[in-house]
Formats: structure tokens, C-alpha cells, sequence
């Protein structure tokens, strides 16, 4: 209910882009083996992905474990330096700041952990835990910073007076709360959340997105939802990015994507969610994926699914599809693929190649 | 466990509640670590020892005044026999004395100064040494690890006796300069523990989330990481206290420590060999004194590091006061 009062001001301001990545590449050098150094690899972790996040929207970015997913997160708020590409922020590019001339840019681009054990310091009070983006700024001394403190603790829904305790005093879903309220310390406009509700049960994900809702309608903010769970994503984003191997394969509204996907790989990450309605699940086309995700450190040529594409035909070996609408003829959507799905087609292999 | 009568429990109920309203505090691990120290027998009297000894060396002087014998006086006649032999323990001199007439206890007492001084300050600047080092490799990683790393592993190759005598022969012996060779031959071994932690540390969330939210290098490294590392640090340097006051007594048993006549305990026993036969209270005294130190040490170290174990006991004792 809380998510329906909160998309409206969403689909209101939309179109004005916040944040925009430019083929953002990081790869990671991978230690050579053999004693004859030969040609160094590199683990293609995110390779070429460009996005765009409106003002006041919360993207959704789903797709399998290792694909890529939070390494895109930490290259947007620069906790990995680019191999190449960029991203900017308003009209500036922010890839390639120094830390101190990154610093204003930080305070706006703020970001929620998935661990809740692991991204809390054990051995620091959790008011000292939510004063630090103060304190590493030098912002607000003393009795202020204990206000502003409390009072952030008041906004995530925790109890202020638990300003003294430490993060092992909390349960799962309150400290995600602490995360949350350290990332909204220096009142941020856009919030990437690297899946911040998959190390949760599922009652209190319902709570942490539900403020998650709550919040953005409040502050206005943007977020960037990262998650594999298919149904919390659908619930929480306006727009959903899906990714595979590195790379996105379909961009599109919420909706569209869930009702009508047009990349096969879309099809079958949906097929492969469990439904909850028994009347449904023998309706549904079930796609079970053979095969292995390929390696990302020897991606395979063309696209990068065709390996394990049921539509593969020769062109996706050797030419590899850009993301665009145009193949699609929608304009608010985009999808990578040479032969892209059309309204409730099956996955099955067609004959028919286009001229 | 004892029951405790339930008129006590309902006063400490009342008297509680209004408190907690504003101050609600959670007990730090440093604080479970502590309360787990006083619950610990072995702890408590290994800590009085050592307080013990610490009021000896620094009340020596009113020891020394109240006997009436400074530490490097010698008594030809009331402190040996005829022949020249130290006299044995007896109403003058209580712990006996020693080649030269000098009194044993008194000796023994100024030679805890030493010990203890050597002990804590080598010790320290070791960690100190140690941890700034270490959290520098861990941290930065690269280069700078490689460099740092490989001179830690250099320190700890050397033969440090040898070294020693060879520093020490080239700067002459003193207070100082022990000091200063025992500190150098034992940062090295704090360096590795601390990085060693800190490789792991740094990959924890937490540590990104700081860089997130814009906090530095070094506010990372001395705010974030290093509260993270200190307890194996401090278990470690517990037992590195025993060990500098050991090193410190080899010193000056060789002739390369602290020069006679300030009495130390190395001092007296390298002394005290040609008398061993005739006089035992000579050796007896400063090396029971050396034994009794180094062991209270070494038992606090283990206390300490099983207070700081999290697997340890949970406690579910009630912190009075």
C-alpha cells in the first residue's frame, strides 16, 4: 500500500536524468598462473553498461549471482575505480575525481549493504556508526551531531534512546535500519541499495521496503534497487534493469517487463520465479536454461546469451546486439537481442530470419 | 549459583527502571572482555602479583631507607664473613647479600625497577611500532606491503643475540640502548599479527561503507580497522611484557644491558654464578623474582586472551555497580 503513495510523485518528475552511466567497464586483473607469464586476463565484471536514472524513480537491477550486479553498484558510487567509461551525476562526470573533489558528490550518492552483520563496525556505538558520514565530513559537532543522529534513528523507525548500543544488540532487520540511516545521514539524492533485504526473513523485507517506500516519498529520493529476488523487485521498482554476464540485456517499466519481456534471457529469469498462485503455475511456460553461465573472464562472442539461447541462430555467434529500442519499436523500453520476443511468443526457435 | 532472597530483586528491579529510560548502554566487548577478567581466579591473583611487585619497585627507596642499605652500599664487615663469603639471609639482611656486601632484597627490589621499566616501555614501543607498521602494510597492500613485509621478515631472521652484542658494542651499553634493541627485535612479530588482521578486516563492508560516506585513509585505518585488531594486539603484548623483561635480564647477564652497579636482575645473576655453590640465596633471590614476574605475566596474557575469546563463556553474571 505504502509503495502506491510513493510511486505517484515518481512518475511525475520522471524523464530528467539523474544519473548517467556511459559504458561503464571494471575489470579485475586476475593473478597469472603459470610461471611464463602470458597474456594477463581480466574478469570482465561489468563490461560496457550504459544507464540512466531519473530524479525521483527507483530502478530495479536483477539478474543472476555473479552477474555483475554489485560490482555496477560500487562503480556508480565510486568505491571501484572505472577500467573505463563514465558516470555523471546532474552534468558532471564523476568517474575520474580525485577523492577530495569527489567528496560533495559522495554526500549526494549514498549507499545501503547487503550484509547487515558485516556492514556495521562490531566494535563501534551504533550512534558513533550513524554519526560518521558527519564525522568523516566534519559536519555537526557535539550536542547537534547527537540530535541529528537521534533524529535519523527516529526517521528508520529505531528506538533513539539505542543510541549507546552496539550493532550485535540488534536483530537483522534493525540494523539494516542503522545502514539506512547512516546512508541518509548527509540527506543523499540518489541511494544504491546492493540488495539491501536478501539477508533478511521475509516479514521484515516487507518492513525494509516498505520504508524504503516510505522514505523516498518523504525525501524525495532516487534509489538504485539491486536484487535477485524477482518478486521484491517488482514491488519496490518503476523501472527494472536486467543483467547478464556483465552486460544489460533489457531495460524497460516495471510492468512491461514482467508481462511482456522481449529478451529471451528476461523470459526465462521470470519462468524460473517460483509462482504463488496454483491455478497459474501448469499455464505458464516454464524455460529451463541449459548449460552454465559462461565464464566472465572469456565471455562468449557475439551475444553473450547465445550459448544458451533456445532462439540462437548463426548472426548471435558472431555479432553482438547493442541495447536499443529500435528493434523493438517501443521508445521507452530497450532490449538486446537480435531477435527479440514479441507479445506472448514462445521461447521456441523460429526458422523465419529477417532480411 | 546461590538464590538470591527476593526482597533484593524487587529493590533492584525498582531502583533500575526510572534509570533506564535515558541511558541505555550496551556493554562493549572491551567491557564483557573486562567483566570476564574479574570473574577469572587465575586473573585476579595473577593481576595482584604484579600490582604486588609494581609497589615494591616503586616504594624500593622507602625499603632501602627503612633498612638503612642502599642498594649499592657494601658492608665489608656486617655484609661478610671473614673470609670474605656473603652472609646468608638473617635479621639484617633479610634476602642475605651479596659478593660485594650489598643487600640482596634491596638489590632485588631496584632490580624490579629495571625489569618492570624495561618490560612495559620496550613493550610499548614495540606495539606501537608493530601496529603503526602493520596497518600501514595490511592496508595499503601493493608496494608499500611488499617493502614493509619484506623488512618485518628481515628483523625477525636476524640472530638477535648476536646483533645485539654487535649494537651494543658499537653504541655501549646502557639503559636506553636495551630499550631500544629490545623494541627493535619485537615489533616485527606485532607487525605480522596486525597485518594479518587487518588483510582480512579491510574486505569487511563496513570498511567500504566508510569510504562511502567519504571518510579518509587514516581515519579508516585508525577508526575503523584498528579498534577491529586491537584485541590480539593487546593479548599479544601481555605476553610481550614477560618476554622483554627475560630479554632485558640476558642483556645484562652478558655484560651488554644495564652496566653494574645499578642492580638489575640479569646483573646480579651473572654475579652471583661464581657463588652459587656457597651462597644460594644469591642466585636464589633474583631469579626467583625473575620466575615469579615473567610468570604472572604470562598468566594474565593467557586470562586476557581467553576474555577476549568470543567462543568463550557467555556471560550472564549481573554487572553490580
Amino acid at each position: 500500500m505504502t509503495r502506491q503513495v510513493a510511486r505517484e510523485p515518481a512518475s511525475q518528475v520522471a524523464a530528467e536524468p539523474l544519473l548517467q552511466l556511459t559504458d561503464v567497464v571494471k575489470h579485475f586483473p586476475l593473478r597469472s598462473s603459470g610461471l611464463l607469464a602470458g597474456k594477463r586476463e581480466y574478469l570482465r565484471a561489468v563490461d560496457g553498461v550504459s544507464l540512466e536514472v531519473r530524479r525521483g524513480e527507483t530502478l530495479g537491477l536483477v539478474g543472476e549471482t555473479g552477474c555483475g550486479k554489485s560490482t555496477l553498484a560500487r562503480c556508480i558510487t565510486r568505491l571501484y575505480e572505472l577500467t573505463s567509461g563514465t558516470v555523471s551525476f546532474g552534468n558532471a562526470d564523476i568517474s575520474r575525481l580525485s577523492a577530495r573533489r569527489l567528496r560533495p558528490y559522495r554526500r549526494k550518492l549514498q549507499m545501503v549493504f547487503q550484509d547487515p552483520y558485516g556492514s556495521l563496525n562490531p566494535r563501534r556505538r551504533v550512534g558513533s556508526i550513524i554519526a560518521d558520514p558527519f564525522a568523516a565530513n566534519g559536519l555537526a559537532k557535539g550536542a547537534e551531531r547527537k540530535r541529528k543522529v537521534q533524529e535519523l534513528m527516529e526517521l528508520v523507525g529505531l528506538n533513539p534512546e539505542h543510541y549507546n548500543r552496539f550493532p550485535a544488540e540488534f536483530s537483522g532487520g534493525q540494523r539494516q535500519r542503522i545502514g539506512l540511516a547512516r546512508a541518509l545521514a548527509l540527506r543523499p539524492e540518489v541511494v544504491v541499495c546492493d540488495e539491501p533485504v536478501s539477508a533478511l526473513d521475509v516479514s521484515i523485507q516487507a518492513q525494509i521496503i516498505n520504508l524504503l517506500a516510505e522514505l523516498q516519498h518523504k525525501l524525495g529520493l532516487t534509489y538504485i534497487f539491486i536484487a535477485h529476488d524477482l518478486s521484491v523487485v517488482r514491488h519496490a521498482s518503476d523501472r527494472i534493469a536486467v543483467m547478464y554476464l556483465g552486460r544489460i540485456v533489457e531495460i524497460a517499466d516495471t510492468e512491461d517487463l514482467f508481462i511482456r519481456p522481449r529478451h529471451p534471457y528476461t523470459k526465462a529469469l521470470l519462468s524460473a520465479a517460483p509462482t504463488p498462485d496454483p491455478d497459474l503455475v501448469n499455464d505458464a511456460e516454464r524455460i529451463v536454461l541449459t548449460g552454465e553461465v559462461p565464464s566472465p573472464v572469456r565471455p562468449p562472442s557475439g551475444c553473450r546469451f547465445h550459448p544458451r539461447c533456445p532462439r540462437a541462430q548463426s548472426r548471435c555467434q558472431v555479432e553482438d546486439p547493442v541495447l536499443d529500442s529500435k528493434n523493438i519499436d517501443e521508445s521507452d523500453r530497450a532490449v538486446a537481442c537480435h531477435f527479440p520476443l514479441a507479445d506472448g511468443e514462445s521461447m521456441l526457435p523460429e526458422l523465419k530470419e529477417p532480411s | 549459583m546461590t538464590l538470591t532472597p527476593p526482597a533484593t530483586v524487587e529493590a533492584a528491579a525498582v531502583r533500575v527502571e526510572p534509570a533506564a529510560a535515558d541511558t541505555i548502554e550496551g556493554r562493549s566487548p572491551w567491557q564483557l572482555a573486562f567483566v570476564r577478567l574479574r570473574h577469572d581466579r587465575v586473573a585476579v591473583g595473577s593481576s595482584a602479583v604484579i600490582c604486588i611487585i609494581v609497589l615494591l619497585a616503586v616504594f624500593a627507596p622507602v625499603v632501602a631507607h627503612l633498612l638503612g642499605h642502599g642498594p649499592n652500599q657494601q658492608f665489608r664487615t656486617t655484609g661478610l664473613s671473614a673470609e670474605g663469603i656473603p652472609v646468608g639471609p638473617g635479621s639484617t639482611f633479610l634476602f642475605g647479600t651479596d659478593d660485594l656486601g650489598r643487600d640482596v632484597l634491596v638489590r632485588v627490589l631496584y632490580g624490579a625497577r629495571i625489569s618492570l621499566l624495561v618490560g612495559v616501555v620496550a613493550s610499548g614501543l614495540a606495539v606501537v611500532l608493530g601496529v603503526i607498521i602493520g596497518l600501514a602494510a595490511g592496508y595499503f597492500s601493493g608496494a608499500v606491503d611488499t617493502v614493509l613485509s619484506r623488512f618485518m621478515d628481515v628483523v625477525l631472521s636476524l640472530p638477535y643475540l648476536i646483533f645485539a652484542i654487535a649494537l651494543v658494542s658499537l653504541l655501549g651499553p646502557s639503559l636506553m640502548v636495551s630499550v631500544a634493541v629490545i623494541a627493535f627485535f619485537s615489533w616485527a612479530s606485532v607487525g605480522r599479527i596486525v597485518r594479518g588482521q587487518v588483510l582480512s578486516i579491510k574486505e569487511k563492508e563496513f570498511v567500504e561503507a566508510a569510504r562511502s560516506v567519504g571518510a579518509g585513509h587514516l581515519r579508516i585505518m585508525f577508526v575503523d580497522i584498528l579498534p577491529n585488531v586491537l584485541a590480539p594486539t593487546i593479548v599479544y603484548a601481555t605476553m610481550l611484557i614477560p618476554l622483554s623483561i627475560v630479554f632485558e635480564s640476558t642483556l645484562s647477564f652478558l655484560g651488554i644491558g644495564v652496566l653494574p652497579p645499578t642492580a638489575t636482575w640479569g646483573n646480579m645473576l651473572s654475579e652471583s654464578i661464581a657463588y652459587y655453590r656457597v651462597a644460594w640465596w644469591f642466585v636464589a633471590f633474583p631469579g626467583l623474582a625473575l620466575l615469579i614476574t615473567t610468570m604472572a605475566f604470562n598468566l594474565l596474557g593467557d586470562c586476557v586472551r581467553d576474555a577476549f575469546d568470543p567462543r568463550g563463556n557467555r556471560l550472564f553474571v549481573a554487572v553490580e555497580d
